[in-house]
């Protein structure tokens, strides 16, 4: 399989050609740096984001919570996630990077909170 | 539990100018009045929707019923402006003339105008006119001078209106529509609605766009209305080529023609078009009507900046064919008001036609007593961009609520709002708070506003936000909680 | 009315005033205010929940929340004083009006003013696009904060028009939140945001990109039901033919971001009719020399790292003014010359400090390898070259104050 990946490392936005099958990579062409051909290896494999959303409030100024994965998290594991936050509450106060879900799916990664939630 | 009957001394079927100052005008006597409108708030269709300038009648077809009512309109709104509270400014009009063919017109447009009984129409020459209007085409060669031309906050208006009809006693049954209108051996005793029935001695037609079809209903559509509609532009508050009069262009048999003047507000205003359409639920705006706007009005203002628009809108003329504005009443459909052909001076003339029409019941039989607790003055929510500093801290101290601005392109804050929201004819609705106010009318057209208001609304009425409208029903603002 | 004295007042708690209030206290202004209109701290960035914040200032990937926050302690700590729910009526020299639902009226005399107010959203009233109004219609800044802030979701089939990274980045937030994006429709044939922006929240979506084309009609009677797009050639003219009907029940703007001036406008500062906001020196030096401009006021940005730096000087400056400390100087011209659209700073005082000075601007269109640079009289003062540019993208060049001679600048850019 061979697959184009447009590089987000940099603006200068590298078309990197990525040949390969599941984790087994045969070739990187179209690079012009380390992090660029990095990223595509990566983006091949498993491609990996970082998670925001929100989550609801009770008792606080503002009825939700912005909320992000502390590190990237595989790409399609999002939708399931996106499942799980709708059923969070939260309640203040609350501080940057408070665990709101550890370990979300197993990922290793916690959802924590990327604003303060002061109460009312 | 079955509702209580609704049983009512006059009914007036339509919101808009018309029908509002009617009910005004029978408000004024011990009469039990209703006015009932399909759309969910006072303001009619072409009330709401048109040029906001009250007419002489310099240029209405002399010896009609339009041309009187027009002219005798004209100057009762100095007094109804007080009284009610609206805005309103007498700048004049002028007519000018860019060549010749326009020019040997003028001398017609004067002597129809003193035909119609305006007599107060001056030539002016072309450095008189430019002398006045900068901004005109330099090629003009003289033209006419209408003093009494002049401009109104037409929402404020209507609301106006009825809101001192509301507090003299008449009721407003909104969100309703006619669907039938009963007889019993040719005389009308009321209406089936969308609500119910409603008993009524008498029963006028004031539903302009619609009255066609009102009038079907007791068999008297010897006309047909189609709608005619007009394009507008509106410019904003610092665009760089503003005109202080109404630039008017000499009229054609089809239009007063494509004119360009300030609003009340200090916007400019460009248009109207004039196209003739079958479907009376055409709302739209459209490249090609957009445009002629454009060519025809570089004729009067070459340097009109259209590029510093705010918004576009149309509204759609109830054009009867054949024309002419008619109030009948007949013998075999007896207390029943009819008034048809309600046009381009339809804003103008509502001053007039609530007198007229009162009259006109009162001749087919309506007894009615002065009401001694009359009040003819409506006070309207007292502006918060209006009050010098002192008031604005005076305001803040009694409401805490004058302190937050919610439509911060007109300085609205949230305390009007809630007065809104609460007022004799409620504002429910993302439009009807925007025309008491103004909230979301600025050149951002809503967009810091319009997430606020949605919450506000939903607060006061006591609702979830999905339920708040930006008029009428179907027109939802957001589909429910983002996160329930 | 009641009355506050203080050494420098900043109209906006956003990215911008939060900056500029923190460096005004570190240069040693005794009394900074903050006077803003959210109960909250933040600004824009509260609604920007997506990481792509910090990447140059902080060197780390952060949320628009976690940005502002950041600089909200900064400030917090750093003495500032903050009057929330409070909006400022009117600027003038060297003061300032406001009222809030607990201060009432206020009327705050400072030795600077610091104008932070950021930017509203281009309409669809200022494009005339055709068709009705229904509700439904909203531009992107708009929909986010129903979405992020107040919890309401907009609707449930989606067009975008404008490929701003507004626009994209609400086309991921609306799909996460389980709505159907149609399409992302723009009139450019070039992507208007950042290609990193079309990868994370089009493509991973699948959602199609439409360069080319605009929504020439919007139909629906109550609420958005279609919209009808259509191609446009490279004079920007619909190709006819090409029209096709989306059925949807949203049409999000992301057509542009105006500065918002009315306050600038109404103190008689003087505007540049290019980017709509004050013109300014590099001390950020509005045309009334007690008030200053910083951030989006000034001119639109893509990164708020950059709104960070030139805000920070713009609140060093403001304190030295306050401290009669600002040099008066003779000022030059720093105009926009080939290729490129505006220069910020629009003028330059030669103040004789020994400063590096940045220019930023914006080029006119897209372009591969190029030249910037600076000239004065026609010699070059300073130059880079470029691989690639876009209007979409913001240039800068650095050049030392001690180079500059007494005649304008220029700016221009010439193709390799």
């Amino acid at each position: 399989m061979e697959k184009t990946i447009i590089c987000t490392v940099c603006p200068q936005g590298c078309r990197i050609t990525v040949a390969g099958e599941g984790s087994n990579i045969t070739s990187v062409t179209g690079f012009t740096c380390a992090r660029g051909e990095s990223y595509a290896r990566q983006e091949f494999v498993c491609p990996m984001r970082i998670l925001t959303g929100s989550v609801r409030a009770e008792g606080a100024v503002e009825p939700l919570l912005p909320v992000r994965s502390a590190e990237r998290i595989p790409r399609d594991k999002i939708p399931e996630c996106m499942k799980i936050l709708r059923t969070v509450t939260v309640k203040p106060p609350v501080k940057i990077r408070d665990v709101v879900v550890k370990d979300i799916l197993g990922t290793g990664v916690d959802i924590v909170a990327s604003a303060e939630l002061a109460a009312k | 539990m079955p509702k209580q009957p609704m049983e009512t001394d006059v009914l007036i079927i339509g919101a808009g100018a018309v029908g509002c100052a009617i009910a005004r005008e029978l408000s004024r006597y011990e009469l039990k009045v209703m006015v009932v409108d399909k759309n969910e708030d006072v303001g009619g269709d072409a009330s709401k929707s048109n040029s906001a300038i009250i007419h002489t009648g310099y240029d209405a077809k002399p010896g009609t019923l339009e041309s009187e009512l027009v002219v005798a309109a004209n100057p009762m709104y100095d007094k109804i402006a007080e009284e009610l509270d609206v805005p309103f400014a007498r700048i004049g009009g002028i007519l000018p003339a860019f060549n010749e063919e326009q020019f040997e017109k003028l001398a017609g447009l004067r002597e129809k105008a003193f035909l119609n009984r305006v007599y107060d129409v001056d030539y002016l020459t072309a450095k008189e006119l430019l002398k006045i209007e900068p901004n005109l085409n330099p090629k003009v060669m003289g033209g006419l001078y209408i003093p009494r031309e002049s401009i109104i906050d037409p929402f404020l208006l209507v609301v106006g209106y009825a809101e001192n009809a509301c507090q003299n006693g008449a009721s407003f049954l909104l969100g309703t529509r006619v669907t039938g209108i009963y007889t019993t051996d040719g005389q009308v005793t009321g209406v089936a609605t969308t609500a119910g029935d409603i008993k009524a001695k008498y029963v006028v037609n004031a539903a302009g766009l619609y009255c066609d079809e009102i009038a079907a209903m007791v068999g008297k559509a010897d006309y047909k209305v189609n709608p005619r509609k007009g394009q507008f532009f509106i410019l904003d508050r610092n665009t760089a080529c503003k005109v202080n009069h109404i630039v008017l262009p000499i009229p054609t048999k089809v239009t007063k023609g494509k004119l360009m003047c300030p609003t009340i507000h200090g916007n400019m205003l460009v248009g109207p078009t004039a196209e003739d359409l079958e479907d009376k639920l055409d709302h739209s705006t459209t490249a090609e009507g957009l445009e002629s706007v454009a060519r025809d009005v570089a004729n009067l203002i070459p340097g009109v900046r259209l590029n510093e628009t705010i918004t576009q809108y149309c509204g759609l003329r109830p054009n009867k064919v054949p024309e002419g504005v008619c109030v009948d009443v007949y013998d075999d459909v007896r207390n029943y008001v009819n008034i048809s052909g309600v046009r381009s001076t339809g804003l103008t003339a509502s001053a007039s036609l609530g007198r007229h029409v009162v009259r006109k019941l009162m001749e087919i039989g309506l007894a009615a007593e002065r009401k001694e607790s009359y009040n003819p003055v409506r006070k309207g929510i007292r502006l918060f961009r209006d009050m010098d500093y002192a008031e604005k801290a005076e305001a803040v101290k009694r409401d805490p609520r004058y302190g937050r601005v919610i439509c911060r392109c007109e300085c609205v804050s949230e305390a009007e709002i809630v007065q809104a929201i609460h007022s004799p004819i409620p504002a429910r609705s993302i439009d009807a708070v925007k025309r008491r106010l103004r909230a979301g009318m600025g050149r951002c057209q809503g967009g810091f506003c319009a997430p606020r208001i949605i919450g506000i609304l939903a607060r006061e009425l006591g609702v979830p936000e999905s339920a708040i409208l930006k008029n009428q029903p179907g027109s939802y603002m957001v589909v429910g909680k983002s996160i329930e | 009315m009641n009355e506050l004295i203080c050494d420098v007042a900043v109209v906006g708690a956003g990215p911008a005033g939060l900056a500029a209030a923190t460096a005004a206290k570190k240069q040693g202004a005794k009394r900074v205010v903050v006077i803003e209109r959210d109960a909250t701290l933040g600004g824009i960035l509260l609604q920007c929940i997506h990481p792509g914040f910090g990447l140059n200032y902080f060197k780390e990937e952060l949320t628009g929340p976690e940005y502002a926050s950041r600089f909200a302690h900064a400030a917090k700590e750093a003495g500032v004083e903050f009057l929330t729910d409070a909006t400022v009526l009117e600027v003038g020299d060297g003061f300032l009006r406001c009222i809030g639902a607990a201060c009432g009226v206020l009327e705050i005399k400072a030795g600077a003013v610091v104008l932070a107010m950021g930017c509203r959203e281009r309409t669809r009233g200022n494009i005339r696009t055709p068709g009705t109004r229904p509700a439904g219609v909203y531009t992107a800044g708009a929909g986010q904060r129903l979405v992020n802030r107040q919890n309401l979701m907009i609707g449930k089939r989606i067009v975008i028009l404008g490929s701003g990274d507004i626009g994209m980045i609400m086309a991921r937030r609306l799909t996460l939140q389980g709505a159907k994006v149609e399409a992302v429709v723009e009139l450019l044939p070039y992507l208007a945001g950042l290609t990193r922006n079309r990868v994370q929240c089009l493509d991973d979506f699948d959602i199609p990109l439409l360069l080319s084309h605009t929504v020439t009609e919007i139909r629906g009677h109550q609420r958005v039901e279609a919209v009808k797009i259509a191609a446009v050639d490279d004079k920007r003219q619909i190709v006819p033919g090409t029209e096709q009907v989306i059925e949807c029940d949203t049409l999000l703007l992301s057509v542009g971001l105006i500065p918002e001036n009315e306050l600038t406008r109404n103190a008689g500062i003087a505007i540049d009719r290019v980017t709509n906001g004050p013109a300014v020196n590099q001390y950020m030096q509005t045309s009334l020399p007690s008030v200053f401009a910083c951030g989006n006021v000034v001119h639109v940005n893509d990164l708020v790292d950059n709104v960070s730096r030139e805000s920070e000087q713009a609140g060093r400056s403001a304190a030295r003014f306050a401290k009669g400390e600002l040099p008066k100087a003779r000022e030059i011209g720093c105009k926009a010359a080939a290729g490129v659209r505006y220069v910020v700073p629009q003028r330059i005082a030669l103040s004789g400090e020994d400063e590096e000075l940045t220019l930023y601007f914006r080029v006119l269109a897209p372009g591969a390898a190029s030249k910037l640079a600076a000239t004065q009289s026609g010699k070059e003062l300073v130059s880079r070259k470029v691989r690639r540019v876009s209007p979409g993208e913001m240039e800068h060049l650095n050049l030392k104050s001690s180079a500059l001679t007494d005649a304008d600048l220029e700016v221009a850019l010439t193709a390799e």
